[in-house]
């Protein structure tokens, strides 16, 4: 008699969780591969530079580069960066071509809690390679007020 | 119209490769988080930022909404003719800014 009267009393609680799901590593790995359409991603060629230890996940700076020369016949066409628990897996894609001379961004990103980064980069050969950097964060971003 | 601060070479070899550093003012509102009134404010972020060179696109950049207040944006491209740069950031609630900058190449 008491079990289901708990569980209709948590009820509310449990409508009162962040709107929609919080991304997750299958959540990641579902929006990794909406950018790779199933390909291969390989560890390697990828850097991925960003401080292991954030005090303040408001804003902290991040930045990719890849290994390309960067010409007609070898270059890369995409870098894309994801992360396993904020609200949503994305957080930023970026399209390159030979004008942009060298394969790099920097920018400044959220992290709503300690996790792990992946940066992937789409070679003009249609190769994927990518690389990983967990961060620890003891201020958090994304969810609260 | 939203403040911009760049960083982009007025002059520079032919050939040589330059960085382009680009921020501008805006909340970059998740979508996530409550407001005063307890209800969740309405998302409000810059989805799109390109850069174009001489009418030829040289990068862009999809943004989601882990991309912190005031999007700063840092890349690179090739100084390869006296010309236009033209950077555009687009978003939600009809944002839509663009600033150009001229480049001299010499050599």
């Amino acid at each position: 008699m008491m079990a289901p009267r708990r569980l209709l009393l948590a009820a509310p609680a449990l409508l009162l969780l962040p709107r929609g799901s919080r991304a997750s590593p299958e959540a990641m790995a579902e929006a990794v591969r909406g950018f790779t359409g199933g390909a291969e991603i390989r560890p390697g060629r990828v850097t991925l530079e960003i401080s292991p230890l954030v005090e303040n996940g408001n804003t902290v700076p991040l930045s990719v580069s890849v290994e390309s020369p960067m010409t007609e016949a070898e270059h890369v066409r995409a870098i894309a960066v994801f992360n396993e628990r904020n609200p949503q897996p994305h957080v930023i894609t970026v399209h390159l071509n030979p004008r942009a001379g060298r394969a790099m961004l920097a920018t400044h990103i959220r992290l709503a809690t300690s996790q792990t980064l992946l940066a992937v980069a789409q070679f003009s050969d249609g190769s994927f390679w990518s690389d990983r950097a967990q961060v620890v964060v003891t201020l958090a971003a994304c969810v609260e007020g | 119209m939203a403040r911009v601060l760049l960083n982009i070479p007025r002059t520079a070899r032919k050939g040589e490769v330059i960085a382009i550093r680009t921020l501008i003012q805006h909340v970059m509102e998740t979508g996530y988080r409550p407001g005063a009134d307890g209800e969740v404010l309405p998302r409000d972020i810059i989805r799109r930022f390109t850069a174009s060179f001489e009418g030829e696109e040289v990068f862009a950049a999809d943004l989601s909404p882990a991309i912190a207040a005031n999007p700063f944006l840092s890349f690179t491209m090739v100084a390869s003719t006296t010309g236009t740069l033209v950077l555009r950031w687009q978003g939600d609630k009809g944002f839509d800014q663009t600033e150009t900058r001229e480049i001299m190449v010499t050599g």
